[in-house]
């Protein structure tokens, strides 16, 4: 039988995503894949996975699993998120991998800080390529599990049956969320069909994340946004990240599964380096902007792609016995291999 | 209007060469794209051609802003056009009944008769300008001016995949059911985006197009040689 992992409840919205559908929106398909690509990468990394591979995007409420493998090494990336066991008390924290046994029973569940996490599984999730990509697109029925988000009783393919004979690893420390700063954009492309009392209360006003979000993008509330020509323009490409301007004068700040092309002035485009930050809020979370110049938001994007790869560098050995206490384990001199899961 | 390079952050550059949708604007944003993906500078992922723009995506790990704009400005003014391939389709449209809910009010508003409606549009030969909205959703102009008209008040929640629609200067085909704001004076049997096909979108921007009145007989027969893979769109190659 082929290995996966069965779905007894599936969340409010899971799906199979990677780094996205590239080279087709010429031809109007949306890029898609994750939300936050960095978690994404983590996740892979941390179960030795190539970073790029498809795993579990989970939104705002987690799905259970049944284990239909011989066994399954998991990691969890997101602020706040664990994995539980049925039957076992202590919960498997985020950032780090776990090998889990056939009929294990896995929980997963969001913290309060961030309203999404991935999910890899080592070897990675044995769907068909659409497009080359794995990444699920619901409006067009592509790619994923049946190109929709998963439903009760799904099996999820996996590419391998049973986790491989090594160490258990983790992020040495939680990575640095600063979710005070505020978001950095680049002001354009048609920044200049707004007023300019407009454009300073995008740089200067809170906004708040409306209940309006989805993977195609996320309305903000607060100050209306006026613009100086009208607001409908003759439709030019889409950014991941720009934030377009309809009529009511609500921003929407697009992400992966915007369409490919609009009609509505954007006034500005959020910074390849804070994407991550963006999905990760709730509704209600406030945000705030700052503009930079273009060449700064390239060096951030390089800066960001350092700090990764620096992480992902830097992971150790975790403990394979899930009842140790992590915490009490940070700074111990833990040897690698010892135990693992598959023993 | 002078070419202007816009940022749309840190990973796309837009060229922008007007803000209108006309023709002699979508050919020199067609050309520049040919001229790009023929010989590539090193960093771009992907390029969309619009109306009035073309969109360069770059990785920022590879290139930049400022040397990609340095490499396309000398491009902008060759005057050799590469672009090849441009395909004239066939269309076979069911402009009847419940296929056409929208065309006796487009008849309405224009002034004309439901037959003069449907021999306007399928007397015309359309340039695909982009491909945008949904997957293989082309937008194609021009209309004849008789049959310009605002997009509906109201739009539709369901919109059938297949409708043909118009609205302003602009004809359009559903390759899927979604919302839409457009009229609906037929609809096609043919599939528009099927991702299993080598091409997985039917047309090109750059393409051009005609619409051929079927009956709802043969509406139902192409749709169940489609269901089989068994049916071909008529195509032709265009000389540029």
């Amino acid at each position: 039988m082929t290995p996966g992992l069965k779905v007894l409840s599936p969340g409010l919205h899971t799906t199979v995503q990677d780094l996205g559908r590239i080279g087709y929106q010429v031809i109007g398909v949306p890029v898609s894949g994750a939300l936050d690509g960095f978690a994404l990468r983590l996740a892979n990394a941390l179960v030795g996975n190539p970073q790029g591979m498809a795993a579990l995007e989970i939104l705002v409420a987690g799905p259970t699993f049944e284990i239909a493998a011989d066994s399954a090494r998991l990691a969890l990336v997101g602020t706040g998120a664990s994995l539980g066991i049925r039957g076992e008390k202590a919960r498997v924290v985020a950032e780090q991998s776990v090998t889990v046994q056939r009929g294990d029973i896995i929980e997963i569940t969001l913290g309060r800080q961030s309203a999404r996490c991935y999910l890899a599984v080592e070897g990675g999730i044995a769907v068909p390529r659409v497009l080359g990509s794995a990444s699920t697109y619901v409006r067009a029925a592509l790619g994923g599990l049946n190109g929709r988000a998963l439903q009760r009783d799904d099996v999820i393919p996996l590419a391998v049956g049973c986790a491989s004979e090594r160490s258990e690893l983790r992020v040495p420390a939680p990575p640095s969320g600063s979710p005070e700063q505020p978001i950095r954009v680049v002001l354009g492309p048609q920044h200049k069909y707004f007023r300019k009392e407009s454009l300073a209360a995008l740089l200067d006003a809170e906004f708040r994340v409306s209940k309006d979000a989805d993977r195609m993008g996320m309305r903000l509330d607060g100050p209306a946004l006026r613009h100086r020509w009208g607001w409908d323009i003759v439709s030019d490409a889409i950014a991941t990240g720009s934030i377009q301007v309809p009529g009511s004068g609500q921003p929407i700040v697009l992400l992966a599964d915007h369409q490919t092309t609009g009609g509505y002035p954007k006034i500005a485009t959020v910074i390849s380096a804070d994407l991550p930050r963006l999905g990760r809020c709730r509704p209600g979370d406030p945000l705030r902007f700052v503009s930079v110049e273009p060449e700064a938001a390239e060096e951030m994007c390089r800066q960001s792609e350092r700090e990764f790869a620096k992480l992902v560098g830097a992971l150790e050995p975790a403990p394979s016995e899930i009842e140790l206490d992590i915490g009490s384990l940070y700074g111990e001199n833990l040897i690698s291999g010892v135990t693992t899961g598959f023993e | 209007m002078k070419v202007r390079f816009l940022s749309a952050g840190d990973r796309a550059l837009v060229v922008e060469f007007g803000d209108r949708v006309d023709r002699r604007l979508s050919e020199r944003v067609l050309r520049l794209d040919a001229i790009i993906r023929s010989n590539p500078p090193p960093g771009i992922v992907e390029t969309v051609p619009t109306f009035r723009s073309l969109a360069v995506y770059y990785d920022p790990l590879l290139t930049s802003r400022g040397e990609l704009q340095r490499a396309i400005t000398p491009l902008l003014d060759l005057r050799d056009n590469p672009r090849t391939g441009a395909k004239l389709w066939q269309v076979p449209v069911c402009y009847e009944g419940e296929f056409a809910p929208d065309l006796a009010e487009v008849a309405r508003l224009t002034g004309l008769t439901p037959n003069d409606v449907v021999a306007l549009h399928s007397g015309t030969r359309f340039h695909v300008y982009m491909l945008g909205f949904l997957p293989g959703f082309p937008y194609m102009g021009d209309l004849p001016s008789q049959l310009a008209l605002p997009r509906r008040a109201d739009p539709r929640l369901r919109v059938p995949a297949g409708s043909i629609s118009i609205a302003t200067s602009l004809t359009a085909i559903y390759p899927y059911e979604s919302p839409g704001g457009w009229h609906l004076i037929g609809a096609t049997p043919i599939r528009m985006f099927d991702p299993e096909r080598s091409e997985p979108a039917l047309f090109a921007p750059g393409d051009a197009v005609r619409f051929e009145p079927i009956d709802a007989a043969e509406f139902a027969a192409i749709r169940k040689a489609v269901d089989t893979r068994s049916y071909e769109v008529e195509s032709a190659p265009v000389a540029l």
